[in-house]
């Protein structure tokens, strides 16, 4: 009964849908433009959820994100370089290094709350960034191109469809796993820590480690978005792990709506269209953006999916306000 | 390694300090009395340095292309504040961090579009051009004019906090701006002001800063990164934590990039250490950072009243 006529379920199963339905799209149109492009759509989507496991739910505004991001893609880098371009191994390192990263910045960062975090998550991944930059035996500024896709035995990510549906399963499992973790005991404490910590640690529970369980979890699963953007551009760049990009994510969480499963979807699809149609607009597209941004900032706070939740709660406030009429005679 | 290149080296990490207290100093005084985290700070620094370097090349007087570059910045500063950052007060940071990180791209897009993508060089003054003697070792004239400009303006804030009227006013604002309004100061103007005081001071280090490095779009980013490093490490909100530590991080970013490649040789092979020696270099100043927060989270000269 619940689960029945909600928009927003509506509204994120249309999407789910039209999503699996792109490389037909593509290749019945003959745009293998939009078969990468909207690839590089649910590699964002995921570095997206994995940021709104900490931001959303958390409430630790992590400017440093696509740290994550770029680890993957030069965990993938560095080995195919050196001639591994075994998946799984791939697959492994990724998640060492990001889990092993994750929980030594975590450490230092989270001794520190509110605007310190925000400077001090930045801080670490410019520290990275100057070090990727720096190693120039690796293409330094240039970045590194990778030759070899993953191989992951049964399937490699050479084929962009291959790659496309991958990142797709991942993003759906993503979202499946973020709507569980939430709701469980973990995400409850991690969502109680967002609203008062004090109160949370006055009720006996560790807060610290919540938080840094949460901090490297979502530095793992960022890392998955790294490993797959190097395989759809065949490229790992220092320029993944620019704090520009630790920007754009935290507009897409924002802007699809802060702390809810599907919004961080919602907000990849959004931002990056609107870059694309900007972009076909004018060659100073950015300038339009910036201030798209400030007025999104200024007005919708709520993001894109938060209203649609809105709406269902309203609609929802309707009914009961209803029902009570039509049971009064019952005892 | 000689005395006279260690000496010269010390004084270049003073002349960066002092440029990175006057960024530091506009972030950390909005910061501390607004709450307002503002990242298009170095927006400001960036067209501070544009908009002398255009005087500069128009009017050929220096002192001209100051007046234009540090106005000019104060009133984007002011304007900021009245149609942006004001009505962002109440929320939380997370806002102002999204604000003004779409406040960036469209600097740095405006720049591009008016001066172009390459970089734009303004000229060291016709005065400094030369060397100055100092203790027998020749530093660079225009440097020098720096760290003296530089000293002056942490003194003409010290003054200006401490022992004016208006500095009582912004104190007195930082920690009870409602009681202050309520006195019959004018706020909102003093916060415009305050605004407008902080952008000219990254003015000022951007038209500093315009002769010796290149004045190009996003030439904001690094040095404002470097700057919140500098505010960490300072305690947040503290004008006085910010001159310290802005000396004391200029002075190891320097160091560290000309002498760590030489001393990692000393113990590694040269191919190692060619590469190893820049990259620790870049990274010196975070990882202080991450010491320091390790050891005090509230920065090294936290503000005592808070």
């Amino acid at each position: 009964m619940m689960m029945r006529n909600k928009i927003s379920l509506g509204f994120a199963a249309l999407v789910v849908a039209l999503l699996l339905v792109v490389p037909v799209y593509a290749s019945w149109a003959g745009e293998p433009f939009a078969l990468t492009f909207m690839a590089r759509v649910l590699v964002f989507a995921l570095a997206a959820i994995s940021l709104n496991l900490i931001l959303g739910y958390g409430g630790m505004v992590s400017f440093g994100h696509a740290l994550y991001m770029g680890l993957g893609a030069y965990s993938v880098g560095l080995l195919a370089q050196h001639e591994v371009t075994n998946g799984w191994v791939q697959l492994g390192v990724t998640l060492a290094v990001c889990g092993a990263v994750g929980l030594l910045t975590g450490v230092i960062s989270l001794r520190t709350t509110g605007i310190a975090f925000i400077m001090i998550t930045l801080a670490f991944a410019q520290m990275f960034y100057y070090l990727f930059v720096s190693l120039k035996q690796y293409g330094g500024d240039d970045g590194l191109s990778i030759s070899a896709r993953s191989d992951f035995g049964l399937f490699t990510l050479a084929s962009p469809v291959t790659l496309y549906y991958t990142a797709l399963v991942l993003v759906l499992a993503a979202l499946f796993f973020t709507h569980r973790l939430v709701a469980a005991r973990f995400g409850m404490v991690l969502r109680g820590c967002r609203v008062n910590e004090r109160r949370m640690k006055a009720m006996g529970f560790h807060t610290l480690r919540y938080r840094l369980s949460a901090y490297v979890l979502s530095s793992m699963l960022c890392g998955l978005a790294g490993l797959l953007y190097a395989n759809l551009t065949g490229f790992a760049s220092p320029a993944y792990l620019a704090w520009t990009v630790s920007g754009e994510l935290i507009v897409m969480v924002v802007l699809g709506g802060m702390g809810t499963v599907f919004g961080p979807l919602a907000g990849a699809l959004v931002l990056l269209i609107s870059e694309e149609l900007l972009k076909a607009l004018t060659d100073h597209w950015m300038m339009i953006l910036g201030p798209l941004i400030v007025l999104v900032v200024l007005t919708a706070r709520r993001g894109v999916y938060g209203y649609l939740l809105d709406w269902d709660a309203w609609r929802e406030r309707k009914r009961v306000a209803v029902l009570p009429e039509s049971v009064e005679g019952q005892p | 390694m000689s005395l006279s290149l260690f000496l010269i080296q010390m004084l270049n990490g003073l002349q960066l300090g002092v440029l990175l207290f006057m960024l530091s100093a506009g972030l950390t005084l909005v910061f501390g009395i607004m709450n307002f985290v503002n990242l298009a700070h170095g927006s400001l620094y960036m067209m501070g340095a544009y908009f002398a370097a255009a005087a500069y090349a128009r009017t050929d007087s220096f002192l001209l292309a100051a007046l234009v570059g540090i106005v000019g910045s104060a009133a984007l500063g002011f304007a900021i504040e009245r149609i942006v950052a004001a009505r962002l007060y109440a929320r939380d940071h997370l806002d102002h961090v999204l604000a003004t990180f779409g406040l960036i791209l469209f600097f740095n897009e405006l720049a591009r579009t008016v001066w172009g993508a390459s970089p734009y060089y303004m000229n060291v003054p016709q005065a400094l051009s030369g060397t100055i003697n100092l203790l027998g070792i020749s530093y660079s004239a225009y440097r020098f004019a720096i760290i003296v400009v530089g000293l002056l303006v942490a003194l003409g804030c010290y003054l200006l906090i401490n022992k004016t009227r208006v500095g009582m006013l912004i104190r007195a604002g930082s920690s009870n701006p409602t009681i202050v309004a309520a006195l019959g100061v004018n706020i909102k103007l003093l916060n415009a002001a305050i605004f407008a005081l902080g952008a000219a001071l990254a003015g000022v280090a951007g038209l500093m800063s315009g002769p010796i490095l290149s004045v190009q779009p996003g030439m904001g980013e690094p040095i404002l990164i470097t700057a919140m490093i500098v505010i960490v490490i300072g305690g947040i909100g503290s004008v006085r934590g910010a001159f310290y530590s802005a000396l004391i991080v200029g002075v190891i970013d320097t160091a560290g990039r000309a002498f760590l490649p030489m001393i990692l040789r000393e113990f590694l092979d040269r191919s190692t250490a060619q590469a190893a020696g820049p990259a620790l270099a870049s990274m010196l100043i975070c990882i202080f950072m991450a010491a320091v927060l390790a050891l005090k989270p509230q920065g090294l000269f936290p503000v005592k009243n808070q």
